[in-house]
């Protein structure tokens, strides 16, 4: 029994240490052929093969959106117009497999690492291994719940606080501080969800006579959203309704359905403001079914990229970097949607 | 069995579950003003009890290929995956060709039925555990749904497939009117020839099935087959309420509202004797459920809460020994 349980042993040790072998090849085969730093000083044309280059490691969240995949392109496009050389790592909304990613980018020895995190949490242990190796991290889009702040350089996203706001500053100034609202919210829990509502109720504090009357989750999708509109619009209050403030686009584009369906006219018997500004958003004011969308703009490319340039030229960048963004209403509608790139 | 002394036992079955309806159904009654309220509008009923019939017909679709699975032992967790790919099969055809609607049709349920087909095969032919094999296409079947969209929401304007899910047919709802057309074909199929019989014997003891000379096989093959075409018709359904192709979120979890609704109508995760009247009455259950908690305010933090709670209790009073118990306090009191 023993000398059998022994022998499974060392096989079993001996295949590990095989493994480890193999690995450590791989490993040094890797580390081998480029010390990019090294010849980072004499800046090459744009045009040039890898050997100066910048190389940046992003790890994405995944392609669950239209508004990632334009924000994928965004950057994708931004370091391809500059030369830089983009390690992409797509991490199917996994919080392992971004971690996985971020090891291999020391591994590789990029000059920068760049994520959109999945969660807030978590991050401490890998953003610290980061650190020690000396590569500067950027959050993009999202950011991290970490007690260090030195554990990256600076986070570029949209403030979605401030989207909220901009939603209930339109509504304040359309209908004069007036209004019965009700609210689609999105996932629970989720940043965007949290922030937005939390911006817009800033505002319409000020406000007494705007209150929200109905307020319930839609899940940033279509069919939630025309289903919970659905439901609001036959409560006892459904007939007061008389604004929709939906947290994405698409919950709003569901909604307008039951609007249409229940025998009312969106975006004219009820005023309708969303967020995120996605060209079939555009589409519906153009049709005059939507009447406000606030941005939230995916293409961060050139804000990363001009931060990467600043943080190898040893320049100081800030903290907090916002993304560019607009509010959007029916009489721009149909100039915009002509440069909608998503 | 102590029930079956007094009681047909489907009737027993469905006893519950038709009990928690009718207890939610007084509980909005009392406190729901609004609940019941129905008007006559363009043709159709207009109403939350209609809302419910609309969105309990979709779960109900897919519940009633998933209660027939469930019945041969087996379970599909890849019905909802299945809903995005049939739902993106059907938005391409109308956007990007000049198919007729029966063809765009026949397409959707086809590719429900190829993917049911894939299932079937591996739990069948392979022997690989029905959750594990399911799972496969449940987690590569959105991809596939997001690789034929081309990661995008297909928007369309195509009349006929969007009344799918949009208009009335005898002021009722077409999708209600599909689900219990579903319900009485197969019903009637499975109870008035001795299919429903193979069913639940493979469910039983397939091996004793086998010896007996059932192809065992055959009939896994089949079932999840159906399930598969199912939940193309509930992918159908699902585009066609938002006008557009969701391969991200279209029939997201739905799988389990389908297995919960098989489960609270009474047929045994463990297969065997099924009940399809009690996958209805449960989708409806789960649908009415959902909407009580959207009509009264319920955040949608602690929404799951109340929702299985309910389901937890349908479920305790289903459990063999719970059962048991109360059949023999009726039986001691008529005693």
């Amino acid at each position: 029994m023993l000398s059998d349980l022994l022998t499974r042993r060392t096989v079993l040790a001996a295949f590990c240490m095989a493994g480890l072998s193999l690995a450590a090849c791989e490993k040094k085969a890797e580390d081998t052929p480029a010390d990019p730093k090294a010849g980072a000083t004499n800046k090459p044309a744009p045009s040039d093969k890898p050997a100066g280059t910048l190389r940046v490691g992003f790890s994405q969240i995944g392609a669950e959106s239209d508004w990632r995949r334009a924000n994928t392109e965004s950057i994708k496009g931004e370091a391809e117009k500059r030369g830089i050389e983009l390690v992409f790592a797509d991490a199917q909304q996994k919080q392992e497999n971004q971690i996985k990613a971020i090891r291999s980018f020391i591994q590789q020895k990029v000059d920068v690492i760049a994520f959109s995190p999945v969660v807030e949490t978590g991050w401490e242990p890998v953003l610290k291994e980061v650190k020690e190796s000396g590569i500067p991290v950027i959050l993009t889009d999202r950011a991290v719940d970490v007690s260090d702040q030195s554990l990256f350089v600076t986070f570029i996203g949209a403030d979605f606080v401030e989207e909220g706001r901009r939603a209930a500053n339109w509504v304040v100034k359309s209908t004069g501080g007036k209004a019965m609202v009700a609210e689609l919210q999105g996932t629970p829990g989720s940043a965007p969800a949290i922030d937005r509502k939390k911006g817009f109720e800033e505002v319409i504090k000020a406000h007494p006579d705007i209150k929200i009357i109905k307020s319930q989750s839609g899940e940033f999708t279509r069919a939630k959203g025309k289903e919970v509109m659905e439901t609001f619009l036959k409560s006892s209050e459904g007939s007061q309704i008389n604004v929709l403030y939906a947290h994405n686009d698409d919950m709003a584009l569901g909604a307008i359905q039951a609007i249409e369906e229940a025998g009312k006219k969106p975006g004219v018997d009820i005023t309708i403001v969303s967020i995120d500004g996605v060209r079939a958003a555009f589409e519906a004011m153009v049709a005059g079914k939507l009447n406000c969308t606030v941005e939230c703009n995916p293409l961060l490319g050139p804000q990363l990229f001009d931060a990467v340039e600043a943080l190898s030229a040893k320049k100081s960048i800030e903290k907090r970097i916002v993304t560019k963004e607009g509010v959007f209403e029916q009489a721009q509608a149909a100039e915009a949607i002509k440069t909608r790139q998503y | 069995m102590g029930s079956e002394k007094r009681f047909h036992p489907a009737i027993m079955t469905l006893a519950w579950p038709v009990a928690a309806l009718a207890l939610l159904v007084v509980f909005n009654l009392a406190f729901t003003p609004g609940f019941f309220g129905i008007e006559l509008r363009d043709g159709r009923f207009f109403g939350t009890p209609i809302d419910v019939l609309n969105h309990a017909a979709k779960v109900a679709i897919v519940a009633i290929g998933m209660t027939l699975v469930i019945a041969t032992g087996g379970v599909d967790l890849s019905v909802g995956a299945v809903v995005a790919i049939s739902g993106a099969v059907a938005a391409m055809f109308v956007t990007r060709s000049q198919a007729s609607f029966p063809l765009v049709i026949l397409a959707a349920l086809a590719a429900g039925g190829v993917a049911g087909l894939c299932n079937g095969f591996l739990v069948a032919r392979l022997r690989l555990q029905p959750i594990v094999a399911t799972l496969v296409l449940m987690v590569a079947g959105r991809g596939v749904a997001q690789l034929i969209t081309d990661g995008l929401i297909i928007t369309f304007e195509h009349r006929a497939l969007s009344s799918l899910a949009n208009t009335a047919f005898a002021f009722i709802p077409i999708p209600a009117w599909i689900a219990l057309a579903l319900a009485t074909a197969v019903g009637l199929f499975t109870r008035r020839t001795a299919a429903g019989m193979f069913v639940e014997a493979v469910g039983d003891n397939d091996r004793a099935c086998r010896y007996a000379g059932v192809n065992d096989r055959a009939i896994k093959l089949g079932v999840y087959a159906f399930c598969g075409v199912c939940a193309g018709l509930a992918g159908l359904v699902e585009c066609s309420y938002i006008k557009a192709a969701d391969a991200n979120n279209a029939g997201l979890f739905l799988e389990l509202d389908a297995i919960l609704a098989v489960v609270i109508g009474g047929t045994s995760l463990s297969g065997g004797r099924f009940s399809l009247t009690g996958s209805l009455v449960g989708a409806i259950l789960i649908q009415t459920l959902t909407k009580t908690m959207y009509m009264h305010d319920v955040s949608a933090d602690v929404a799951p809460l109340p929702k299985a709670i309910a389901v937890l209790a349908v479920c305790t009073l289903q459990s063999p020994v719970v059962k048991d118990r109360i059949a023999g306090m009726f039986s001691r009191g008529s005693a």
